[in-house]
């Protein structure tokens, strides 16, 4: 039989035991030497039954107690362990976290795109529409219905790419203007009427700024009471919000369009550094747009009565106004696809213009 | 539109400096392009007199000069043979810009000898090409004096646009008439001397048009002189025409283009000795030719307007005169030509014949049909002054062809400037306004009737005249009126279609294609291997061979700009576009398109990941992701192979589509065939999404359907199949899917092996498709047997819908 005294020496073995266990399976021995259920303590448990219930419950408890903390040595000397192969391992986990990430292709918003988006972001808050018309026009809706007959000077200005003549006498254009779609507008729509019509026109002209396809956008007011300080004060303030900026100072001419009347052109202030420009600063006049009261023969054409119908009506270069924005030299490099050049000016898929968070974002 | 100050003060009385002539002529519509005062250019430039010249000590074609300036007296060494004491000429000091050589000067050593300026040339001035000496002026002209108005060359010359409805501002006159209704100054009117004529001209003048209609020369004012002679004309005349960019040619000719542009009124003078019998304007016949005053001969197309004698046509009307009759220094008798030519007319044989002239540029813009006597009388007054001679009595056919009176009257409005315009303009200055600018007005109860003045055919109706008042006013001056909102919160406006040309773009920027804009047309051999190519779809005058037809798919300019960038080294390409291809010219044709390319590499060289090469599958998730984005049921869209269009690789490429009709997209390698004849090397991989075909989404409010998770732990099951390898998997995937469509909620394809070692092991003709299904149970845990069921039923589905076997 075993007193107090054994217990003590059994105890001071089994934690130098705990304490020496290099590693888990060391100590896993440890614990079936002790507390297995052959171990020595799980034995001298089982002897209790021997004992007289006075003594069964003073040793019982005394081993009870014993059993409690060899286990706390165990876990203790177990965490201990595992921390230390843990740091052993990570120790020879290393790797050059300056090496590149894996990439992802970065794509991006032509800038015609995204000068599309800010303009319909602008004028969609007063309440203007985005309305379409087919490249491919006719004579009618491209000249004829816009104030401009046969032999009209104005049309030699125009530079018209035509389709071969048909069986019956009439050949088909590629649009010059965004114009047609005012007229396109008017016979599908009832006044109130407000959109804007941003998309491709064509002129058979090519040099260093011109090029056979280009981007107008259109804008074509027409209710009853609309008027030329409307015109302007729209001008003014779209100047203000697609160009960022307060500053723009903005000079109104006549003119002459065949299809509004009375007709102005607009300039805007500029100035002209190392060959860039930029727009509301200094002292330079740029001419930015064409505009006017929609001619009555052009209402009447869209199938509404001048008497009672009147507004107004724009246009303004969509590559134009993305060039003068964001400072880019060469309209021909829009349409060239180059990488370069289409990473280098193009925009980030998420810089989707808004009003609330700024139109160049 | 060429002319100089002193030219406009010829008849507007005014004291407005340069400066605010040409803030008017911009603010009125008349567009100021340039202004060059020479004046101004040539400030330093004075006329100083040589003093004294010595032959240089060491050389012996210069000579040391003293010479008298402005500021006392300087030595210059010049070179001149004309350089002598007592010359009064054009003294240039150091420091002056000199424009004919474009240098400046500077004190220097000519030879040994200190010279201090320089004595000048006219072609160091700018002003002529003469550079045999050194200029001379007058011995009496005041030293100091500025060289430029010594010279008579002082006069700034203003350029102005003029837009196609003002012919009347293709005239001096008529500028000075818009800038005096502006207020800078008064009009002066007219010399009104008239010339009876001393004798009866002995050439006629007919118009002879088919059925007596003389429409395209409805009116002839001639006028016969005897005696002139044609010599140099005056250096007043020669000095504006030179100053505006015209070189002065006789007396007779320089008159007849001074009366273009002070007057818009072109004329014609002939050589009378060289016209045979009397005129005759009359339509061309076939064949007939014209050897014209520009060198060249035209071969007239029949029904062309002509002036001819009885030799033949001697001017083609409105545009241009004949070599043959044309006045030379020798003519002594001559014959005027005032005559009005209808502008369409006009327009079409310039056009047809390709000359552009002044007298053509008018013509067809419309000259004032009454001012065919005044004219006249401005011309004979000219002509005897500057060339002597004897007038005849005028000859005229036909009459004025100036529209009714009542054709020209329009009504005004009272209120009418303000509700067009946006600007109370006081009634009285209205009426002003276009009294100054030529219209008789009248007051009438409701506002003004006022009649057009005849050199303006650009007026129709009220709108015109409001314009005519607010520009005279000035646009500036009209106050900004704010827009009324139509909703205090904007309401949204995009059509479905662009939304989804929109989320197109942003999708596949996303996806790191960049976004191309590319040209809508292409070389037609292009086109026809996209299937286009058609006669409807080809420019009729494209721009150049390699831009002459419509596009009928996106792809062909992506490829072409792909071929372009790996010229430039830029091997790997992601392009895209969304626009539009064209189907037929009718607007039906015309179809919205999101289209793009993927060519070389997946991606960079990496040290964590291999690279590989694009494939079909990349062009398909390209197409899917617009879809997506686009809104379209992607949970009802099919795959068909097989019958893609035929510029894709048969076998490596597919079509999307919904429902058996309705083809949303195709995707696919490109033919190896069609990228060699574009000269593009692949692999290359492209897609098109037609996003006018998506259907339009049912809107059924803005909640989403609730949201059905369940807590229970998803099984999942792995099948392998041993099919025919022309089965395509997604049969497989259908027919698994439909064992249990509420169990089932996704069957994936996770591997496939196919191929010689596959039919090696498998059998030929053989391949095995394995899938993981995932069995979502929704209300309790599946018992073992339950699952066993399903897996029994997905067995069966698959074998009765491809054939397959389990693979063992």
């Amino acid at each position: 039989m075993s007193d107090p005294q054994d217990l003590k020496e059994l105890e001071e073995r089994f934690s130098r035991a705990v304490a020496e266990a290099a590693d888990e399976a060391a100590l896993e021995e440890v614990r079936v030497r002790a507390l297995g259920k052959k171990g020595e303590i799980s034995r001298l448990m089982k002897g209790l039954g021997g004992l007289s219930p006075e003594e069964r419950k003073t040793r019982g408890q005394a081993l009870n107690a014993l059993k409690g903390r060899i286990s706390e040595l165990i876990a203790a000397r177990r965490r201990a362990l595992k921390d230390a192969a843990l740091e052993e391992r990570l120790k020879t986990e290393f790797v050059d976290v300056t090496l590149p990430a894996r990439p992802e292709a970065r794509g991006a918003i032509h800038p015609v795109s995204h000068v599309w988006d800010e303009v319909v972001e602008i004028f969609a808050d007063l309440g203007f529409s985005v309305a379409e018309g087919p490249h491919i026009e006719t004579d009618w809706y491209n000249f004829e219905a816009l104030n401009i007959p046969p032999e009209h000077p104005a049309r030699q200005e125009h530079d018209t790419f035509y389709f071969h003549k048909r069986e019956d006498g009439t050949r088909k254009v590629l649009r010059t203007h965004t114009s047609p779609v005012q007229i396109r507008t008017m016979e599908k729509s009832a006044p109130p009427i407000r959109i804007i019509a941003p998309g491709r026109t064509f002129r058979c002209d090519s040099d260093q700024t011109h090029t056979p396809m280009f981007h107008q956008v259109e804008a074509l007011v027409i209710d009853e009471h609309t008027h030329m300080g409307h015109l302007k004060w729209t001008l003014e303030e779209f100047c203000k919000a697609f160009f960022e900026t307060e500053n723009v100072k903005m000079r109104f001419r006549a003119s002459h369009f065949p299809f509004t009347e009375p007709s102005m052109e607009v300039d805007i202030n500029c100035s002209w550094e190392g060959g860039q420009v930029k727009v509301g600063e200094g002292d330079d006049w740029l001419e930015i747009l064409g505009s006017g009261m929609v001619h009555p023969n052009v209402i009447r054409a869209g199938g509404l009565d001048p008497d009672r119908h009147q507004g107004y009506a724009f246009g303004i270069g969509l590559d134009r106004l993305a060039m003068l924005k964001y400072g880019i030299p060469d309209l021909r490099a829009f349409f060239e696809s180059d990488l370069r050049w289409l990473r280098h000016y193009g925009f980030r898929a998420l810089d989707v213009p808004t009003l609330s968070g700024g139109l160049s974002a | 539109m060429k002319f100089t100050l002193r030219w406009l003060k010829e008849y507007l009385d005014t004291d407005a400096s340069l400066d605010e002539i040409v803030d008017a002529l911009n603010t009125i519509g008349l567009e100021v392009e340039e202004v060059k005062d020479p004046g101004a250019e040539l400030k330093d430039f004075t006329v100083a007199r040589i003093l004294s010249a010595e032959k240089h000590p060491d050389a012996d074609k210069l000579k040391v000069c003293r010479v008298e300036t402005k500021d006392g007296e300087v030595q210059v060494v010049c070179g001149a043979p004309n350089a002598r004491a007592g010359l009064v000429g054009v003294f240039a000091p150091p420091g002056t810009h000199v424009p004919g050589t474009g240098l400046d000067l500077k004190v220097a050593k000519v030879r040994g000898v200190e010279s201090a300026g320089m004595m000048c040339s006219e072609r160091e001035l700018m002003i002529s090409d003469d550079h045999e000496g050194i200029i001379e002026l007058p011995e009496d002209t005041p030293i100091g004096l500025a060289a430029a108005k010594a010279l008579g060359v002082d006069d700034p010359v203003i350029e102005i646009a003029i837009t196609p409805n003002r012919p009347d501002a293709l005239g001096v006159y008529g500028i000075a008439r818009d800038l005096a209704a502006r207020g800078l100054g008064e009009l002066k009117p007219l010399r009104d001397d008239t010339f009876e004529g001393t004798f009866d001209s002995p050439i006629r003048v007919h118009l002879d048009f088919p059925d007596g209609d003389n429409t395209p020369c409805p009116h002839f004012v001639g006028r016969y002189f005897r005696g002139v002679k044609n010599g140099p004309s005056p250096e007043w005349l020669q000095r504006l025409l030179t100053a505006i960019g015209l070189r002065p040619i006789s007396a007779l000719v320089d008159i007849t283009n001074f009366m273009t542009y002070a007057y818009n009124r072109p004329l014609h003078v002939f050589d009378a000795d060289k016209v045979k019998g009397d005129i005759h304007v009359r339509p061309a016949r076939a064949g007939e030719r014209l050897l014209a005053l520009d060198g060249r001969e035209y071969e007239l197309e029949e029904g062309m307007t002509v002036i001819a004698d009885e030799a033949g046509p001697e001017a083609l009307g409105g545009i241009i005169g004949g070599e043959h009759s044309g006045c030379t220094e020798e003519t002594t008798d001559v014959f005027l030509e005032v005559a009005y030519f209808d502008p369409i007319r006009t327009a079409m044989t310039g056009r047809k014949l390709n000359i552009m002239t002044d007298a053509r540029y008018r013509f067809e813009r419309g000259v004032d049909p009454a001012f065919l006597h005044k004219a006249a009388d401005l011309a004979t007054q000219l002509i005897l002054e500057l060339c002597g001679g004897e007038a005849s009595r005028i000859v005229e056919a036909g009459s004025p062809a100036v529209p009714p009176r009542d054709e020209r009257t329009f009504t005004l409005r009272r209120d009418r400037v303000r509700t067009l315009g946006g600007i109370e303009v006081p009634f009285e200055r209205q009426k002003e306004i276009l009294e100054k600018l030529g219209f008789e007005v009248e007051e009438t109860d409701g506002g003004l009737s006022a009649v057009a003045p005849t050199w303006r055919p650009d007026i129709h109706g009220e709108a015109d005249l409001v314009e005519e008042i607010v520009r005279i006013v000035g646009l500036d001056e009209i106050p900004s009126a704010p827009m009324e909102r139509p909703h205090a919160i904007a309401r949204p406006v995009l059509t479905d279609l662009q939304k989804r040309m929109v989320r197109a773009r942003r999708r596949l920027a996303e996806r790191g294609l960049l976004e191309a804009v590319s040209y809508s047309f292409l070389p037609k051999r292009h086109a026809e291997l996209f299937g286009g190519g058609a006669r409807e779809l080809e420019l009729a005058n494209p721009i150049s061979t390699e831009l002459s037809d419509m596009r009928p798919s996106l792809l062909p300019n992506l490829i072409a700009a792909a071929g372009r960038n790996v010229a430039r080294g830029l091997s790997d390409v992601r392009l895209f576009e969304v626009g539009s291809i064209y189907l037929s010219d009718e607007p039906e044709g015309e179809k919205v398109v999101a289209g793009g390319i993927r060519r070389g590499f997946s991606g960079p060289r990496h040290w964590a990941r291999a690279r590989r090469a694009v494939d079909v599958f990349d062009a398909k998730a390209d197409a899917l992701a617009v879809l997506e984005a686009a809104g379209a049921p992607v949970s009802s869209l099919q795959i068909a192979q097989g019958n893609a269009p035929e510029w894709y690789h048969p076998g490596r490429s597919g079509l999307v589509t919904l429902g058996p009709k309705n083809v949303l997209a195709h995707f696919g390698e490109i033919h190896p065939r069609v990228l060699e004849a574009m000269g593009v090397k692949g692999p290359l991989v492209g897609f098109e999404v037609l996003l006018e075909n998506i259907p339009a989404a049912r809107r059924r409010g803005t909640a989403r359907p609730a949201l059905e998770a369940s807590d229970l732990m998803p099984v999942k099951r792995d099948f392998a199949f041993v099919v025919d390898a022309s089965v395509p998997a997604a049969k497989i995937v259908q027919a698994a899917k439909g064992a249990d469509k509420t169990l089932i909620s996704e069957v994936s394809v996770f591997d496939v092996f196919e191929g010689a070692k596959a039919e090696s092991q498998l059998g030929e003709g053989k391949k095995s498709v394995a899938i993981e299904v995932t069995l979502q149970p929704r209300e309790r845990t599946l018992t073992d047997e339950e699952i066993a069921a399903v897996a029994d039923r997905i067995v069966e589905k698959v074998r009765k819908a491809t054939g397959a076997e389990l693979r063992g």
